[in-house]
């Protein structure tokens, strides 16, 4: 009985087909039965017109759910794919007046800040007068790096301003072509200072990061306004809590200023128009911020602070200076004996150098 | 004076890039610059849709606003035109622009783009008429000659429409009203503040 089990299966696998196939056909049959018997119907109830737009995109919900219109194009340009971003009309808004106000705000209330505090504070004296002994407080290397940034500093901020309110300022005052000839040197200007600046922040990182995280000394400092605000005196070491905020702004914006420089550098390597608007806007923002901040720097290091200049000029401070602003740092010096021996008391007092 | 403007009828636009070629050569416009082109927006989908594209030559256009040397100007005819001996490539003008149209010759070189190059309706620059230094940093004028731009006139559908606005608004007007669909007059809000209604 065994033996013929594989000749039923056969069988019935060919019964199983014919029984398939003959269905299929009566399908096939009905559906065109069907569909011949609908189409007079269907036809009857198309629309007297075609719409082909029915499917087809429509550029105000494009607009409206996309906020820009973009699609395939056939030049390897691919940016050229996009052929709307009303987000340029926004931006233009944040260029032409938002960062006018935020920068004029930043800018000239700083200076107008300054100004008053001069007026009001005067320098700030060495309280003692000069000992005429001086030490080292910053060495050769050091001031080559600060004075490298700062020179790539004044250069970018200058020729970065001029973007943003030269057309305001300087323009009405000369001939076209003589702007556009200083424009187009001020952005060749800014785009070359941006390498020495940027290895600056990286060497005033490296150079000065281990005297520059935040101290208790520097709670104290901060309550006693520092000795410029007030008249005290608090301890601080190397770098006081206003020079670690100092250090810390350049590291940081310094930063944030390079690294959205060179993508608006390198345009659209890696960004879409949306991204690129967005490097200007915090370049923008952060840059005017900068130079707001520094100009106080710069204010406190010159006319602001009695003795503070060598410290970056000839490198070497006056003791006094030196016990009046920064304590502590003073008595480890003396400790390490690296303070000059006072000078021969007839002697006139040797210059900085 | 009439005002000009651009108007791609999409539902006309077949892809040819007839404008693309015309404006090219017309212009005698550089590789890698593309005064206009055209973009196929869903391609190879139900209802997809080709715009012709260049500079739409804005009401109160943004690039102008933006430059930071003042180096556009509008014609009495509305058409936003720029100075190449003015412009520095500073690339602001494109992050502004609603539809891209600004060009440069360079681009990433270190930020140095070289001069911009756009779209210029057909109607050259701030050099004497027809002269050959505005042919050659502009291209031709054929509104200096009484023409309208190329691309339209060479617009195998008559898709892309060029001239008055007023009478090309019409033109699209009365199309859409007899066919009886439109899926709109692209870049008209964000260029001139108004639409076609229809």
């Amino acid at each position: 009985m065994a033996r013929y089990r594989p000749l039923r299966a056969m069988l019935a696998l060919g019964a199983l087909c014919l029984v398939l196939g003959v269905s299929m056909g009566l399908e096939g049959g009905l559906n065109l039965g069907l569909k011949l018997s609908l189409c007079p119907v269907a036809r009857a109830e198309q629309p007297s017109s075609v719409n082909p737009t029915a499917q087809s995109v429509k550029e105000q919900d494009l607009l409206k759910e996309l906020h820009k219109v973009q699609g395939r194009g056939s030049i390897p340009d691919t940016k050229s794919y996009v052929i709307q971003q009303p987000a340029g009309r926004d931006w233009r808004q944040f260029h032409e007046v938002t960062l006018r106000w935020i920068g004029g705000i930043a800018i000239l209330g700083m200076l107008a800040l300054l100004l008053v505090f001069y007026l009001f504070r005067g320098m700030v004296r060495i309280e003692a007068g000069r000992s005429g002994r001086t030490l080292v407080r910053f060495n050769g290397f050091e001031r080559f790096v600060h004075w490298m940034t700062a020179i790539c500093f004044i250069t970018l901020a200058l020729t970065g301003l001029n973007i943003t309110f030269g057309k305001e300022l300087l323009l009405p005052y000369m001939e076209p072509q003589v702007f556009t000839e200083w424009s187009q040197w001020a952005k060749y200007a800014h785009n070359y200072a941006s390498f020495p600046f940027t290895l600056g922040v990286v060497l005033i990182f490296l150079l000065w990061i281990a005297w520059n995280f935040p101290t208790p000394t520097d709670m104290r400092w901060l309550r006693q306004g520092g000795g410029i605000v007030g008249h005290e005196h608090p301890p601080a070491r190397r770098f006081n809590a206003g020079q670690k905020a100092i250090y810390w702004v350049v590291v940081l914006v310094g930063g944030t200023m390079a690294a959205s420089g060179y993508i608006l550098m390198f345009p659209f390597y890696e960004t879409d128009i949306s991204q690129m608007q967005t490097a200007q806007m915090v370049h923008a923002i952060a840059g005017v911020i900068f130079v707001a901040i520094m100009l106080a720097h710069i204010y406190i290091g010159t006319i602001g602070m009695e003795g503070a200049f060598e410290a970056m000029g000839s490198g070497r401070v006056d003791v006094n200076w030196a016990r009046e602003h920064h304590s502590l740092w003073l008595e480890r010096q003396i400790a390490k004996g690296r303070v000059e021996e006072p000078p021969p008391p007839e002697g006139s007092p040797a210059p900085a150098e | 004076m009439a005002r000009m403007k651009f108007l791609c009828d999409a539902d006309r636009c077949i892809e040819c890039n007839a404008c693309v070629t015309a404006c090219k050569n017309e212009h005698e416009v550089p590789w890698g610059i593309n005064r206009r082109r055209v973009v196929t927006i869903n391609d190879g989908k139900p209802g997809e849709r080709s715009v012709s594209m260049a500079c739409m030559h804005c009401t109160d256009a943004p690039c102008a606003a933006v430059c930071p040397v003042s180096c556009f100007y509008t014609t009495a005819d509305g058409v936003v035109l720029h100075s190449k001996d003015l412009c520095i490539g500073c690339g602001y003008c494109f992050y502004a622009c609603p539809f891209g149209a600004p060009q440069y010759p360079r681009v990433g070189n270190f930020g140095s783009r070289g001069k911009m190059d756009k779209c210029t309706f057909c109607a050259g620059g701030p050099e004497t008429d027809l002269s050959k230094a505005e042919y050659e940093k502009y291209g031709s004028n054929r509104l200096a000659e009484g023409k309208l731009p190329l691309c339209a006139e060479m617009c195998s559908t008559k898709s892309l429409l060029a001239g008055d606005g007023e009478i090309i608004a019409e033109i699209f007007k009365e199309r859409v009203i007899k066919r009886g669909y439109s899926s709109g007059a692209w870049g008209w809000q964000t260029a001139y503040r108004e639409t076609v209604a229809t």
